[in-house]
């Protein structure tokens, strides 16, 4: 058995595929796109190393600055508006005596369907003379608007559909967590005279600290990736209104030929997302010690 | 007697709410279904919110037909069903090699690999796209599929890693002793019995890849390629003001999705949350 699974061929047969692809495609990748944001480069012929200048001029860069705080935003309503009700429909879900599968079920549906579905349907639902929100609106008297086409609503418009998509996927990590919690625990509770608020308050969700961790650093990373739905939706308009980093990183590179610049906010990207793991990590190991 | 009822009042409550609230994740598809058997004159005409007048599956014919949604449909079979084959052999292998074999720093392999899916897909899209057009491979099958495996791969040897860490040895081993040799081991012993996680693992690339939009809007502009999430992406160019036919291009993309869902439901939870949480 020992020598059968020491077989250093096999073993390098088996990791070959696996090493190549990933450094080709993803290491290899990621590299020319350091690389990239510290040149100025429309694509064609060779660019010129102008090294941080790319990065100086992202700081001064207005349209820059509105899509960080544009991804920001909706990083908080992530964590303000859909981690919240997630927790809270788990935890009601965990402990609904009938029906758990069907609203499981249910609540999920969202999750598995592509966002370029998603986005043409919120599209027509936020139309401003067809659309079915402000069908539903007329019947309460309420004046319709144009939802994602004006200034003053796009942005709120934009984070819906994404908010209300991912309530579902939330909502079944936290009930599976709750799921594991052993039932002795809440029974014990129950014994002591702690009702179902003070069961969840006080016994769930500190149990939960793993879970929601893992929760709170999907949807904060998710929010500052976030891409197709915003690009379905409104593609960044109007005028910038719902513009994102990788939007606006899409735009630099694939209108404007401005590799280099696209490259760096890029880079921006992924910098950004590995300070808020980090940051993150460190919230949550500081909670525990308590 | 008195606590028994408001108990059942309690019980009623909470179930209006979650009912609410399933409407709510639900009747948004449910419009879409009705839109997709409208026409213009009737969504035009008032008739927004209520079922279809008369149920037009002429827009499922458009839609596939002229539309070309049947081209883009056949393209993601392909694109997804090559992607999820060649995720699964390739993960697997590696897997194998690391959560069982002999040999040193297998722990730090595994550790970069799974770096892998930390890195957002964006970062990679300039680059590629370099790549892809100096090799030729622009608007083909493998300028998708290639890159779809590559960014699959670490969740799918993580996914892959975790299960064979909970299997028994004893049936390798007692075909070591018959003298199996590595290879047969693996395809004939190992494949069949992680055959719950490949479960897991297919699901897994099937919706990321069968959804995948940013690579594929980027990589692929010929019609011949296109799959649905592009696909529909012109379709819409071309139909803008067109509601049923739109309707019925996204609701063949969904259906599916739904179908497998349905069927699959609880497996469907299980490996996403998988994806998330070990276990």
């Amino acid at each position: 058995m020992q020598k059968i699974l020491s077989n250093k061929k096999a073993i390098a047969l088996f990791l070959f595929p696996t090493m190549f692809l990933m450094a080709v495609f993803v290491v290899v990748p990621i590299c020319m796109s350091a690389y990239y944001s510290l040149l100025d480069w429309d694509g064609i012929g060779k660019g010129t190393f102008i090294g941080f200048q790319n990065y100086i001029d992202l700081i001064a860069d207005e349209r820059f600055l509105n899509s960080v705080k544009n991804s920001l935003l909706y990083a908080a309503c992530s964590l303000l508006i859909q981690l919240p009700v997630s927790l809270i429909l788990a935890i009601i879900v965990a402990n609904v005596r009938r029906g758990e599968k069907i609203y499981r079920t249910t609540f999920f549906i969202p999750v598995i369907i592509s966002s370029v579905v998603i986005g043409q349907l919120w599209q027509k639902i936020f139309n401003g003379d067809y659309g079915l929100l402000n069908a539903f609106l007329s019947l309460l008297g309420i004046p319709g608007q144009d939802w994602l086409g004006q200034e003053s609503t796009a942005l709120a418009a934009a984070f819906i559909p994404n908010l209300w998509q991912y309530i579902g996927y939330h909502m079944l990590i936290m009930y599976a967590g709750i799921k594991s919690i052993s039932p002795d625990i809440n029974e014990a509770a129950r014994i002591d005279g702690a009702n179902k608020v003070q069961i969840a308050w006080k016994i769930t969700i500190p149990l939960l600290k793993p879970i929601l961790q893992v929760c709170v650093t999907f949807s904060l990373i998710g929010a500052l990736k976030i891409f197709d739905l915003i690009y379905v939706l409104t593609g960044g308009g109007p005028f910038f209104s719902t513009e994102v980093p990788t939007i606006y990183m899409y735009k630099t590179i694939f209108d404007s030929f401005r590799y280099g610049y696209g490259s760096a906010i890029a880079i921006f990207v992924i910098i950004e997302c590995m300070i808020l793991t980090f940051v993150l990590r460190l919230f949550f190991r500081d909670k525990e010690k308590y | 007697m008195n606590k028994k009822i408001t108990g059942r009042a309690k019980s009623c409550v909470t179930h209006v709410f979650l009912i609410i609230f399933a409407f709510i994740q639900v009747y948004p598809l449910f419009w879409l279904f009705e839109f997709s058997l409208k026409d213009n004159s009737e969504i035009f005409g008032g008739n927004i919110a209520g079922l279809p007048k008369h149920w037009r599956f002429g827009n499922y014919v458009t839609a596939f037909f002229k539309a070309n949604v049947i081209k883009y449909f056949l393209n993601s079979v392909l694109v997804t069903g090559i992607t999820i084959a060649v995720t699964l052999i390739v993960s697997a292998m590696s897997a194998y090699a690391i959560s069982r074999m002999i040999w040193k720093g297998r722990e730090t392999t595994l550790k970069i690999i799974l770096m892998g899916m930390m890195v957002p897909i964006h970062a990679a899209l300039l680059p590629l796209f370099i790549i892809l057009s100096k090799t030729h491979l622009l608007n083909s099958y493998a300028s998708l599929i290639i890159p779809y495996i590559a960014f699959g791969l670490p969740m799918a040897i993580y996914l892959f890693t975790s299960f064979m860490e909970s299997l028994p040895k004893e049936m390798e081993e007692a075909a070591a002793i018959d003298g199996c040799g590595i290879y047969r081991m693996f395809m004939l012993i190992v494949f069949p019995l992680i055959r719950p996680a490949v479960a897991t693992v297919s699901i897994f690339t099937f919706i990321s890849s069968w959804n995948e939009l940013m690579f594929a809007v980027t990589f692929i502009n010929k019609a011949e390629f296109k799959t649905l999430t592009v696909g529909i992406m012109s379709m819409v160019g071309a139909y803008t003001t067109k509601w049923g036919e739109i309707g019925a291009g996204l609701m063949i993309a969904t259906i599916p999705t739904v179908i497998m869902y349905l069927l699959l439901s609880e497996q469907v939870q299980k490996s996403l949350v998988a994806g998330a949480v070990k276990g």
